[in-house]
């Protein structure tokens, strides 16, 4: 029987092979000589090669080919006989002489055709005939092949209308009768093949069975190439006689192939216009079948036609192709309880693009398919499985590619519903596909409510989740996300003041309760988002009361106060020293005296208690002098506190350079270009001298350790500083007092023991060139530079 | 020619999301030679995207950087040119040109790129140009109300450079052009 090596049914289809072309041979001479009988006989012999049971499907049909081959080549012969005036009918019978009953009914099916050509009978009745006599072959393998070859040669001679064969008897129902009779049959033949054979080969079998399925499927192609199948034809008579035959054959292998190629093979608009025929023989289907492909597949192809003009929308409206399907997928959903839970996702998955493409304003469709899912998951719980999850955010992410738009998916209820049951690291995937739709579509949070419904979204990057324990996630993950929501709360905005206050509000209550680890990246943002509200309430001018105001600037301080000192808290001295200042500055805009105060001591605490490097040191000192320069609304008292503070500071860096340096900045904060309160040239003197100072000092100790005079460079920055205030008409900065630094720069760069300092030769040069700019330059800089000797 | 864009103060995430998008379009790989960056990135992210308009990138360090490993200043030689580059918060008082023009001096540079008061400028005087070429994000700053994102884009070609701004104006890139020419090779000092 089949069960056989490789090797054996090589050798068997070689011989095959060997007697049908030596048959053929005979068969050839036969026709060249036109011997009738001769031709009949060889042939008869050639197509009993066919009759083998060896073969497997795929070698039978290795066979078969060259059969079909040569049975072409003996059509074209009868169809000579009967124009030499041989006639059909007898043609018709002689061939049913033939012994076996295989070669027979090929013989009979080869010349039924040329019958049908010739006119002499209505097509209809030879039809029925041959479709009727193939009963005869009900071995599964030799019967589908046998059917298949009737389907081949009679094709192209159905009496479809337009076609040559069409007649007051012959109609396209009898084209359809036979396509469907020869299918019904085919199929059974099929279903059936599985039984034959011992059952220990079933699983092999089964994949023999399915290589044979085009040659079912073929007859539904077929069906949908007939002209004649219209609307109406399809829906009463095709389909459900399809469906008919799908359902009751109860095989798992069928049921899946034909229900896809239904739908693959015939009109979309059919499908539309029989939804409630398809969809209804859904759930007959054996309960192990895929349905779920199937169903994915129609909708798919259902999307795509809505999707290729707007034209047809209207008759998806008609026939409520929505509601048709969502019931369609409960039932089956309900139906089989044991459906894995990635093939309810998908199905929802499906449904969810299908109603996105075809309802786009339709958001309750949508809203009402991620309810249907959530209820499914509500009894499953918690998904672990990673294709579920996978087909999840595909369906969560199908509202946001389609929108564009974050806004419409806020407002489906049921979308944050449905994330609840990711777990931690979906959930995360998920809000930060949100965040970029956000980014990508430069789309604007713009009221509070709003923004407590994306951040219930996305808490899974907001707060540490319960389990932190497993929460051991990569560092440089984490400042990706961290940074990602950073940029989220600059797209929270309003223009109107007070939406936006509420905004910040509802910003600040989450990310304070969200831990500790996110504040350095959280907090900043909302600084500077208020700072920007802030900003705005200047500049409308007050035109409302302070108090009866939501967000005054003195509130908004309050709150910037909180959340820079719950970040110091972290801690983070650098960053909110930073923060600090920038706050100050603000208060300072805001003409808030005692806010600005504030500000400043918190920074200083920090600077005095927390930053303790060096380098940081340095930049910290930098910005609170360069912030401490540009505060006006300092009354003299605390501008004296803090710049009293500001130059012990200065003088107590570690390195002499950097004390230098910090000390002759420090000068700034006694002259203002604009303002006439603040010049005290005594004071900048008194700065630029004690900046001299521990430049000599510097120089000194880089003698004492090194043996050789260190740079110049601190002399030749301070000269330069001489030379700014001496422009700027401190009249405490003479030509004597630039002349004395002059000459002790020049001094020093020309004694033994100074060490080349290429770079301060050059900035020397530079400044002596700039010099002689000046005299040069004409007007009243140039009298003044008159005198200085350069 | 040689065009090297200088950018700085993007403040993202703390003060912006990203640079503009029609910011985004102009800038591609390929057509820039180097780039001077005065600072405040403030992340890698932003530091990587730099990266991909063009390997060659100098960058300086803002206050708020969180990579520490760039310096105060530096300086490089492009063609004729002698640049000079530093974020500007170490200058007090901020954005002051004669202070700037200080620094220019010390570095002893043709051209001094500068940034922190996210505020476009660009001066000529004595000794050469001084640019901050503004915030390119538009972002917050205590110092300039009403940010403009802008950037500079300087062609330099033998002694000359022309300076391009490019400025986002509600939502309109405009364009303006500076010329400057470097009067001769390296002045003796006399």
């Amino acid at each position: 029987m089949i069960a056989a090596g490789v090797e054996d049914e090589e050798k068997w289809l070689s011989a095959g092979i060997t007697g049908l072309q030596q048959n053929a041979f005979h068969m050839h001479r036969a026709l060249d000589s036109n011997n009738l009988k001769d031709a009949l006989k060889y042939s008869a012999q050639m197509l009993s090669e066919l009759r083998t049971s060896r073969l497997s499907p795929h070698k039978y049909y290795a066979l078969y080919m060259r059969a079909f081959d040569e049975l072409r080549k003996l059509e074209l012969f009868f169809h000579e006989e009967t124009r030499r005036g041989c006639s059909i009918i007898e043609l018709y019978e002689l061939v049913q002489h033939a012994g076996n009953i295989l070669p027979r009914l090929y013989l009979l099916c080869t010349v039924g055709c040329v019958y049908i050509k010739s006119k002499e009978a209505p097509a209809k009745d030879i039809l029925k005939d041959l479709v009727e006599m193939c009963r005869g072959i009900q071995h599964p393998l030799r019967g589908l092949f046998l059917r298949s070859y009737l389907s081949q040669v009679s094709r192209d001679k159905l009496p479809d209308i337009g076609s040559e064969y069409e007649g007051d008897a012959d109609t396209v129902t009898d084209a359809v009768e036979f396509v469907l009779q020869n299918f019904t049959e085919m199929n059974k033949l099929w279903v059936r093949m599985q039984y034959q054979g011992p059952a220990r080969d079933k699983d092999r079998r089964e994949k023999e069975r399915s290589e044979l399925r085009d040659l079912v499927g073929k007859n539904l192609h077929v069906l949908s190439q007939i002209e004649g199948v219209d609307l109406d034809m399809y829906k009463d008579t095709v389909l459900p006689r399809v469906l008919e035959q799908v359902v009751n054959c109860k095989d798992e292998l069928a049921q899946y192939y034909l229900m896809d190629c239904i739908i693959q093979v015939f009109p979309d608009e059919y499908h539309l216009q029989t939804l409630d025929i398809l969809l209804g023989a859904c759930p007959q289907l054996q309960a192990s079948v895929d349905i779920k492909s199937v169903l994915s597949s129609l909708m798919e192809r259902l999307s795509n036609y809505a999707a290729s003009s707007p034209e047809v929308l209207p008759d998806f409206l008609q026939v409520d192709a929505f509601s048709k399907l969502n019931s369609a997928i409960g039932k089956i959903i309900e139906a089989q309880a044991d459906m894995p839970v990635v093939a309810v996702v998908t199905l929802y998955s499906s449904l969810l693009t299908f109603t996105l493409h075809v309802h786009p304003d339709r958001l309750d469709y949508a809203d009402q398919v991620l309810g249907s899912c959530v209820n499914k998951l509500s009894i499953i719980g918690k998904l672990d499985d990673s294709k579920a999850t996978k087909q999840i955010v595909a369906l969560l992410s199908a509202p946001l590619n389609k929108y564009n738009n974050v806004i419409t998916a806020l407002k489906l209820s049921n979308y944050p519903r449905v994330m609840e049951y990711l777990d931690n690291e979906t959930n995360k995937v998920m809000a930060k596909i949100i965040i970029q739709s956000i980014m990508k579509n430069e789309t604007y949070i713009s009221t509070g409510d709003k923004v407590e419904a994306l951040f219930e979204l996305i808490k899974g990057l907001i707060k540490d989740t319960d389990a932190t324990a497993d929460d051991e996630d990569d560092e440089e993950d984490f400042k990706e996300e961290q940074n990602a929501v950073a940029r989220l709360i600059q797209m929270l905005h309003n223009n109107d003041p007070e939406e936006m206050f509420k905004i910040i509000n509802i910003v600040r209550k989450h990310i304070l309760a969200g831990g500790v680890k996110r504040l350095s990246f959280t907090v900043p943002p909302l600084v500077f988002s208020s700072l920007k509200l802030i900003r705005t309430l200047q500049n409308q001018d007050m035109d409302k009361p302070e108090d009866e105001a939501e967000g005054t600037p003195k509130k908004i301080f309050q709150l910037l106060n909180q959340l820079i000192e719950a970040l110091s808290n972290v801690p983070a001295p650098e960053l909110s020293l930073r923060l600090y200042l920038q706050c100050a500055e603000a208060a300072n805009d805001s003409d808030l005296e005692p806010v600005a105060c504030e500000f400043f001591t918190q920074a200083y605490i920090l600077y005095e208690e927390e930053i303790s490097g060096s380098r940081e040191q340095v930049t910290a000192l930098h910005l609170i002098i360069g912030t401490l320069q540009r505060m006006h609304a300092f009354g003299v008292e605390n501008r004296d506190t803090l710049t009293h503070k500001a130059t012990g500071y200065s003088a107590k860096l570690l390195k002499k350079p950097d004390q230098c340096r910090a000390v002759y900045a420090c000068s700034h904060l006694f002259w203002t270009d604009d303002q006439e309160g603040a010049r005290e040239g005594e004071r900048v003197l008194l700065c630029l001298k004690r900046a001299l100072k521990i430049a000599n000092a510097a120089q000194q100790m880089a003698n004492a350790t090194r043996g050789s005079g260190g740079s110049v460079m601190l002399f030749i920055e301070i000269l330069n500083k001489y030379l700014y205030y001496f422009e700027k008409g401190n009249n405490q900065i003479t030509v004597n007092t630039i002349q004395d630094l002059m000459e002790l720069i020049t001094t020093e760069m020309q004694s033994d023991n100074a060490a080349t300092d290429p770079a301060a030769e050059a900035f020397f040069a530079s400044t002596l060139r700039y010099i002689q700019f000046q005299k040069q330059k004409g007007g009243a800089v140039s009298e003044k530079y008159e005198p200085v000797k350069a | 020619m040689v065009l090297v864009l200088a950018i700085g103060d993007l403040h993202i995430p703390h003060r912006a999301p990203d640079l503009p998008a029609k910011f985004k379009s102009m800038l591609v790989p390929g057509k820039i030679q180097h780039i001077i960056c005065t600072g405040n990135l403030c992340i890698k992210e932003v530091h990587d995207y730099l990266k991909t308009l063009c390997p060659d990138l100098h960058i300086t360090r803002g206050e708020y950087d969180e990579d520490a490993r760039y310096p105060e200043t530096k300086t490089l030689t492009i063609g004729q040119f002698k640049l000079g580059l530093c974020h500007g918060h170490q200058v007090v008082p901020w954005g002051d040109l004669d202070s700037l023009a200080m620094l220019q001096r010390q570095l002893d540079v043709d051209i001094l790129v500068t940034g922190h008061t996210h505020q476009f400028t660009a001066y000529k005087h004595e000794g050469g140009v001084v640019i901050n070429p503004g915030s390119a994000t538009g972002a917050y700053s205590s110092i300039t109300y009403d940010v403009n994102p802008s950037f500079v884009l300087m062609d330099i070609d033998g002694l000359r450079v022309v300076v391009y701004v490019y400025e986002l104006i509600d939502g309109e890139v405009k364009v303006d052009k500076i010329d400057f020419k470097k009067t001769t090779a390296p002045q003796s000092p006399h």
